[in-house]
């Protein structure tokens, strides 16, 4: 009798358990990934109507309510707009999507090791998402306080202003539901890529998106436990009486509030030592992807392999340890102020290495530049710029300048909203052929390409400047301070780079959507890679390898080997196979 | 098929790194098994719950830091909670509950199922007491008028309490589900091994949230 | 490092490997650009912050040149090596050169990026003691600044130096009491309460800042200062402004619709136009 459980050995049969009620990984991550594009076009549209109320404050709507936007509408917007992106976009899509998709192919494996787990995952993400968009229509809309919530703000009710009532708890209630489903996929993942790996596949042979997944997947099992123990107390605080984070004396609105003893700081800490981790879970799984891409279309290995692991591993050890530096102003002792300034300059240097090594994997290479790989490179182009920024912001003493204005929103957008979103797109048309069997448009790839790398640079690099000048964030417009009015032309500008780099993925979707029907048929190795998720079928039958499951006996880039006969090793090919592996595996180039 | 002709090879020369190999070979009835060739070795479902057992510790230590934090205010209006006096006799019966569970998986293993299911239930029952226990503990502080807003050390009781006794819970519904349903997937030596851990943790967690609580009144 | 080396036929190679120069040159254009953009916009202060007002703010600016330098040369090597790399090596038939890496590089450039931070890390620390850690004056005027959704009031405490007792229940707006002053505390009755900052050039001035509602934030440009002002605590703040005139104070921690309009000035005047502030402000109160 097998020791072992057996999964996924008969596919499914009838629509609803094949396609919606599927505990396949890859149906789950199919799931996971429309409800990310679902999710995206939404935050988008959202920040187009900030960018546009921003240059136009006055302009009649037709579809709100009163016509013109109202500045609790606008910061509904950047309430919503933040929140979606951050949760539903930035940690769905490169984790919960492509990892689910192909962390188990690129291991071996039939599936994830938890497949009902997962699939409640998924269902669990899809309800928060509703819930979260639900909180547009209920009385009083969308919350006002951005997706950090500090209270009191959030923490009263609506005496502290419109939607502040069951709109905030309705984000509150979506927050929680996404915390449990986190928990349960980081479980999936970890347990997946310890117990499930192939015969051979060492920690050290995996490839560096499988290691990705990995620490993104610690880094979520450990910080959203904390965010879920913030949520409880804050939804207490508005619907017990509870006061963890409301002090004595409190008059909003003029109305006295009965409560005592509770800190706004304490939330703070609570959010961030989230909130951190968070962007590392964005950006990982990301930078897995960008070393995976870099090093296929360079025909080369990773540059310093064993050192990008050691990299993912720092960054995501001491992404737990600098929380703070979102709270050097807020209060908090100066004295842990520069503890943290300390631990959060020590993140550069694993970042830094990440970016030399990415240099190295091109130098010397024969690159080749197909959309994945034009988007992995713009990845590093951005992650750079993006990283830089935060240097000025990781020092109090400068960020006493920088905090709270559009430089940190420039900073932010270029690491989280392009770079992370380039990973997005990288881990799309690179896998593309493999999820649908279709290869995309290279062409209309290519300019989408274009477009939207000048256009996000033109988007965000003045951003950087409107904050130096003092441009305030999170200000519905600018006729409060007198200052703000010379920022106008920059504001111009970048709504404009807004809306054409917005219109500019209505390429991607075209061809995305066009290509799941009338794209070129792919083959199982398009793109002549190494990794295990190469040496299937086009989709992947059921159990991912159609019982024929590989050992592995190398690295995952063993690209342009001296002395091959070509220039790619699949891992699971020993190296007397070489000559015949030639012939069996198809290529495609 | 690349994949195909390399697991001839494994066979023939013992290749692939035995020592570094993801699936240790098995030993017997426990465990590993293959990996990745057929299935989920049953050793995973033991990972699964140590990943989960640290995500839970997280929230909990989220808890307490924010206690730790709010205790701490100078001026501050917190008035130390008297603990029900229940409470210790509950913590006595979830102990006795982890030795209980202890003996009935140690009869397990030795093939008295019959021992094995008594215990298993006697766990179960024991759990629920504990449950019902922390519910009167809940009863005597309403009665005395301290709920969960009268003061910030009452708030955390109610919460800490509250938090574990829901995950205790569902360490009771695992209990019962393993005694009135034979797992599909899961060999039920690996379950009787999951839930001890879930059990002997929560367990652990009270001791350890008990003497906080009682440090603080 | 064996690189093919081609005959300098460029059109023949261009036509065997069609499409790999263009997106090259194209990317690579494209990065020089930025490159040469961002550092024009920033080397002519295209967008500059206004001129500090105090000896602190210099330093502050100072410290965040120092870091545009640092950053700056680490922006311009690496999107340049980008663009460098991508055209070097873009596909024109070569074979690509195996290497799995290099510890030594690794070390060298990983110390590098360490020492780089270590220094701007120390030299930063220096400019946030001057900050945060500078000893009081003894003659320090005390200003509390309270924060509401969406106004900043501002109280003195008077020719007895003493700031009065405020109670939270005695808050009312309207009836001209916004801070809940006590009128049974003798010390309460000759603070002055204003709605702008009225402050002497030159001396020494302890904002106390406090909030009644929820947190906002107290930020002057051209101090390069601001603190959130946190309800239920007393956050206190130092400056010494070095020039007379006129700035804005806003709020830059999300207060609630009003947000972008919580906004106040800040009068930096002579010592004797102070003096008499002050005592206009006590005859009107």
């Amino acid at each position: 009798m097998s020791a072992s459980a057996q999964i996924g050995t008969a596919a499914p049969k009838g629509f609803l358990r094949r396609c919606i009620f599927s505990t396949d990984h890859k149906v789950i991550g199919l799931q996971y990934l429309f409800l990310a594009l679902a999710a995206v076009t939404l935050g988008i549209v959202l920040s187009l109507l900030m960018r546009f109320h921003l240059v136009w404050p006055n302009a009649h709507l037709p579809f709100l309510s009163g016509g013109i936007m109202t500045p609790e509408q606008y910061l509904a917007l950047v309430t919503m707009h933040g929140t979606i992106m951050v949760f539903f976009v930035l940690t769905t899509a490169p984790q919960s999507a492509f990892g689910n998709y192909f962390l188990p192919i690129q291991i071996g494996a039939p599936d994830m090791a938890f497949p009902r787990l997962n699939m409640l995952s998924f269902w669990l993400t899809l309800a928060a998402f509703l819930c979260m968009a639900a909180a547009f229509v209920v009385p009083g809309g969308a919350p006002i306080s951005g997706w950090t919530a500090y209270p009191p703000l959030s923490g009263l009710g609506d005496v502290t202003g419109p939607g502040e009532g069951i709109g905030q708890t309705m984000w509150i209630v979506s927050i929680l539901l996404f915390c449990f489903a986190s928990l349960l996929g980081s479980i999936n993942f970890i347990s997946t890529a310890i117990d499930m790996r192939a015969p051979g596949l060492t920690l050290m042979r995996m490839p560096l998106t499988v290691w990705a997944w990995f620490v993104t997947a610690i880094l979520s099992l450990l910080a959203f436990g904390v965010l879920l123990a913030g949520g409880v107390l804050l939804f207490l605080d508005r619907s017990a009486g509870t006061s963890f984070f409301l002090p004595a004396g409190l008059v909003v609105n003029g109305e006295l509030q009965v409560r005592a003893g509770g800190s706004p700081l304490l939330w703070q800490h609570l959010f961030w030592f989230f909130g951190h981790p968070e962007v590392y879970i964005a950006i990982l799984p990301g930078m897995g992807v960008a070393s995976h891409v870099l090093a296929n279309f360079s025909r080369k290995p990773v540059f310093g392999y064993r050192a990008m692991v050691l990299a993912l591993g720092a960054i995501g050890f001491l992404g737990f340890l600098v929380w703070g530096h979102h709270m050097f102003v807020s209060g908090m002792s100066p004295y842990s102020s520069l503890t943290f300034s300390v631990l959060t300059m020590s993140i550069g240097v694993p970042s830094a290495i990440k970016t030399f090594n990415w240099l190295g994997t091109l130098w010397g290479g024969k690159i080749q530049f197909h959309p994945p790989m034009l988007f992995a490179i713009g990845f590093v182009s951005f992650f750079v710029t993006g990283g830089l920024s935060g240097i000025f912001l990781a020092q109090p003493a400068v960020d006493i300048m920088l905090h709270a204005t559009y430089y940190v929103v420039a900073h932010f957008h270029i690491v989280m909203g392009v770079a992370a979103i380039f990973g997005i797109f990288t881990a799309t048309y690179y896998w593309f052929p493999k999820m649908f069997g279709r290869m995309m448009d290279e062409t209309l790839g290519k300019f989408h390409f274009w477009l939207t790398f000048a256009g996000s640079y033109c988007i965000f690099m003045p951003m950087h400047f409107v904050g130096i000048e003092g441009g305030v964030r999170r200000y519905a417009d600018s006729s409060g301070a007198t200052y703000l009015a010379a920022l106008q032309p920059l504001h111009r500008f970048m709504t404009i780079a807004a809306f054409a780099t917005a219109a500019a993925q209505l390429v991607f979707f075209y061809n995305f959507f066009w290509s799941l029907k009338r794209g070129r048929k792919a083959p199982a190795n398009p793109w002549s890679a190494t990794t295990l998720e190469w040496i299937t079928s086009s989709p992947p039958p059921a159990d991912n390898f159609d019982g024929r499951f590989p050992s592995v006996y190398r690295g995952p880039y063993e690209y342009s080997v001296p002395g091959a006969s070509q220039d790619f090793l699949p891992q699971n090919v020993l190296a007397e196979e070489d000559a015949l592996a030639n012939q069996e595996t198809p290529n495609a180039r | 098929m690349p994949g195909n002709v390399a697991t001839a090879t494994l066979q023939l020369n013992g290749a692939g790194g035995n020592a570094n190999v993801g699936a240790p070979s098995g030993n017997g009835g426990q465990g590993s098994g293959p990996s990745g060739a057929t299935g989920v070795p049953q050793r995973t479902y033991v990972t699964g719950m140590m990943i989960a057992l640290a995500g839970i510790l997280m929230f909990f230590a989220a808890l307490v830091s924010a206690y730790t934090v709010r205790r701490g205010f100078p001026n501050s209006d917190w008035q130390a909670l008297e603990v029900p006096r229940i409470l210790w006799l509950n913590t006595l019966v979830l102990l006795a509950s982890s030795f209980t569970l202890a003996r009935s998986r140690r009869h397990l293993l030795s093939g008295d199922d019959e021992s094995f299911r008594h215990w298993w239930g006697v766990t179960a029952i024991l759990g629920v007491f504990f449950v019902a226990g922390q519910l009167i503990a809940w009863r005597q502080l309403v009665v005395a008028g301290v709920y969960l807003a009268t003061n910030p050390s009452s708030s955390f009781f109610y919460i800490f309490t509250a938090a574990h006794g829901l995950h205790l819970l569902g360490g009771i519904i695992g209990l019962l589900a393993v005694a009135f349903r034979s797992p599909r997937r899961l060999a039920r030596r690996t379950a009787v091994d999951v839930i001890s851990m879930y059990w002997h943790f929560m367990d652990g967690l009270w001791l350890f949230l008990f003497v906080f609580l009682l440090a603080g009144s | 490092m064996i690189i093919e080396r081609r005959a300098t036929r460029a059109i023949r190679n261009r036509r065997r490997h069609r499409g790999s120069a263009e997106p090259a040159v194209l990317l690579a254009l494209l990065l020089a650009f930025l490159v040469v953009a961002t550092v024009y916009v920033s080397a002519a202060h295209v967008f500059p912050a206004p001129p500090p007002i105090t000896r602190v703010a210099v330093q502050v600016d100072h410290q965040y040149s120092i870091t545009l330098y640092a950053t700056g040369a680490a922006f311009v090597f690496a999107q340049l090596g980008l663009a460098y790399a991508v055209f070097r090596f873009r596909d024109r038939g070569q074979h690509a050169h195996f290497t799995r890496g290099s510890v030594l590089l690794e070390i060298l450039w990983t110390c590098l990026t360490a020492l780089v931070f270590l220094v701007l890390g120390i030299l930063g620390s220096r400019v946030w003691a001057a900050v945060q850690f500078s000893p009081p004056a003894p003659d320090t005027i005390q200003v509390e600044v309270t924060g509401t959704q969406f106004v900043y009031t501002f109280r003195y405490p008077g020719p007895d130096g003493k700031f009065g007792r405020l109670d939270p229940a005695l808050v009312n707006a309207p009836a001209g009491n916004p801070l809940g002053l006590d009128p049974k505390d003798p010390a309460a009755k000759d603070d002055i309460v204003t709605s702008t900052l009225t402050v002497p050039v030159n001396h020494p001035v302890e904002l106390l800042l406090r909030s009644q509602d929820v947190v906002h934030n107290f930020f002057v440009r051209e101090l390069r200062l601001q603190q959130d002002a946190v309800p239920g605590t007393v956050i206190p703040l130092h400056f010494t402004a070095d020039r007379a005139g006129r700035c804005e104070i806003v709020c830059t921690q999300l207060c609630g619709l009003g947000h972008y309009r919580m906004r106040s000035f800040l009068n930096v005047v002579s010592e004797s136009a102070y003096e008499d502030f002050l005592r206009q402000q006590a005859a009107a109160q």
